[in-house]
């Protein structure tokens, strides 16, 4: 049931129905392993990828590498929740390395985000360090190559 | 001088290929959803482009040895171990092709000429006849039905074979029907050719694209090894068609035989291609896994969507394609695939580009994008409900 998750991975649009084909199981079977998912946190959420760059709206995005003490008895999940629960945090990894936290934090400008470093993440008493590096261009993204050829432009030959 | 006189009978005979007129349209009609065209739409996975690349830049751009270079040659013994249970020697039962089909043209005209005959069952890929005729043989054609699920028949085969048969071409999985060999069906092939003089080539080019258990080759059967040259290549499996890279292996007579004219007629096969190839074979069945599990979704949405649409449609096993009758519609195969081009945007390729027997199918292939394959079947069900009879 697994091939399920796979095939929602790549395209969350597709229906049960066409799901229940594809894997040779009843509609009833993929309906119940999905809210199964579901319930589990398996499956956490449907989200679409959007090309921001494509719109009006502005957009920055940065990568910041965050050190923390970490707290006796909770080690960084405690510091590492004080930080994701922020909105602006679209990402929180726990790195192993020269660092602690990997922080994918989003705004409209470099200011507003330079701003959230300053204001909020770098008081915070666990945090020792932060070094923010700008995103300026997405090629690729949860997989997907974001100016990828669209088109099918094979030619048919006789065979 | 009239130069088409000047021409061989041979060659003339062949008629210019009738689908091409349909393909013509097909490619003029930039939008339209193409289910006709019979190569994967993935592309060749980036480790082995890389590979490819790498060997450009390492300056290795010039001839490799006729054969092909014995590194390949080993990782391709030791793949078709590893996965069919054949075991050839690098050394003098592989030679490295440009493409399955040189393979098909070399093998043929090195055992057949004037006055042999060579097997050949229909619906199937296009290139076996014309170089059966090509060579000079005769070829006998054995028409296949979908009640036997386009499977080869002991009995079809029986009837086929007269004493001036040399060759019988085993092209399974097929194209264009999806129809595969299993062990049953080849069982009952080998009862009929095991005492007999009669050379097998088994163009197994789709054996990694098969979906309900593993292809078996009938070189596998011991009293058959030595008899029959399997032909097999890069293009499908690692979807390579543009390389232009196959291979075939079989008994060191034959092989040497036809290295002598791919020698001569060729040199040897592309070495940008022999390098990638060592890579796929070495580092890729994971991408293969993942684009025969994404093929095989495919397979299950266009056979569901030829169903829902009241055609009939057997259910096909391996390589890319799906073959449903629809004889229902009233149409001519041709009839159906231009009125489905012109009315709904969707190119299908009629069955009669496959052999007389393929009337009233038509090919449709899943090597195209989900979404695109989706679309499709929306339309095809529209357009068959407006034409049922």
């Amino acid at each position: 049931m697994e091939e399920i998750l796979e095939i929602l991975e790549s395209n969350n649009k597709i229906t049960e129905e066409q799901i229940a084909t594809m894997v040779n199981k009843s509609v009833e079977e993929v309906r119940d392993a999905i809210k199964k998912y579901e319930e589990d946190n398996v499956i956490l959420g449907y989200i679409s990828l959007i090309n921001w760059e494509k719109t009006t709206k502005e957009s920055v995005t940065a990568l910041i590498e965050v050190k923390v003490t970490p707290q006796r008895g909770e080690g960084f999940d405690k510091v590492a929740e004080r930080i994701y629960r922020y909105p602006e945090v679209k990402a929180c990894y726990l790195m192993s390395g020269g660092f602690d936290l990997t922080v994918i934090v989003e705004g409209k400008t470099m200011k507003e985000v330079a701003l959230f470093v300053a204001e909020k993440l770098s008081p915070l008493e666990s945090v020792l360090s932060t070094s923010t590096h700008f995103v300026l261009k997405k090629y690729k993204d949860k997989g997907t190559i974001f100016e990828k050829k669209q088109k099918d432009d094979r030619e048919a030959v006789v065979l | 001088m009239n130069i088409s006189e000047m021409i061989l009978p041979s060659v003339r005979q062949v008629p210019p290929s009738g689908i091409r007129k349909f393909f013509d349209l097909v490619n003029e009609m930039k939008d339209a959803i193409s289910l006709s065209i019979g190569e994967p739409d993935f592309v060749t996975p980036w480790n082995i482009r890389e590979a490819g690349i790498y060997s450009l830049e390492k300056g290795y751009t010039h001839y490799s040895p006729n054969a092909g270079f014995i590194e390949l040659r080993e990782e391709i013994c030791k793949f078709q171990e590893r996965k069919y249970n054949l075991k050839y020697d690098p050394k003098n039962q592989v030679i490295v092709t440009v493409g399955g089909s040189e393979g098909i043209d070399i093998a043929l005209r090195s055992l057949v000429g004037p006055g042999d005959e060579v097997i050949i069952p229909e619906p199937s890929f296009v290139a076996y006849k014309p170089c059966a005729i090509f060579a000079g043989a005769t070829p006998v054609i054995i028409n296949l039905s979908a009640e036997s699920e386009f499977r080869l028949t002991p009995e079809l085969l029986e009837k086929a074979i007269t004493d001036k048969t040399k060759v019988l071409i085993l092209p399974y999985p097929n194209n264009p029907t999806g129809a595969v060999m299993e062990k049953k069906d080849l069982e009952g092939i080998v009862e009929v050719l095991k005492d007999r003089d009669i050379i097998v080539i088994s163009d197994e080019i789709y054996s990694e694209l098969t979906y309900e258990g593993k292809h078996i080759s009938i070189a596998s059967f011991p009293e058959m090894k030595e008899k029959t040259l399997v032909i097999n290549g890069f293009s499908k499996a690692y979807a390579m068609t543009g390389w232009r890279l196959g291979y075939c292996l079989g008994h060191p007579d034959l092989i040497s035989a036809m290295y002598k004219i791919h020698q001569y007629a060729i040199m040897c096969s592309p070495t940008t291609a022999q390098y990638a190839a060592i890579e796929a074979l070495r580092n890729s069945d994971d991408d293969v896994e993942t684009m025969m599990r994404e093929y095989n979704r495919r397979r299950r949405i266009m056979v569901e969507g030829y169903r829902s649409a009241g055609l009939d449609c057997f259910e096909p096993l391996g390589a890319f394609y799906v073959f449903p009758c629809i004889k229902s519609t009233g149409m001519t195969s041709y009839e159906f695939s231009e009125r489905l081009l012109m009315e709904e945007k969707v190119a299908v390729v009629p069955g009669t580009a496959f052999g007389e027997c393929g009337e009233g199918y038509i090919r449709s292939c899943y090597a195209s994008s989900m979404d695109n394959i989706v679309e499709a079947m929306k339309r095809i069900k529209r357009f068959v409900e407006k034409n049922k009879k």
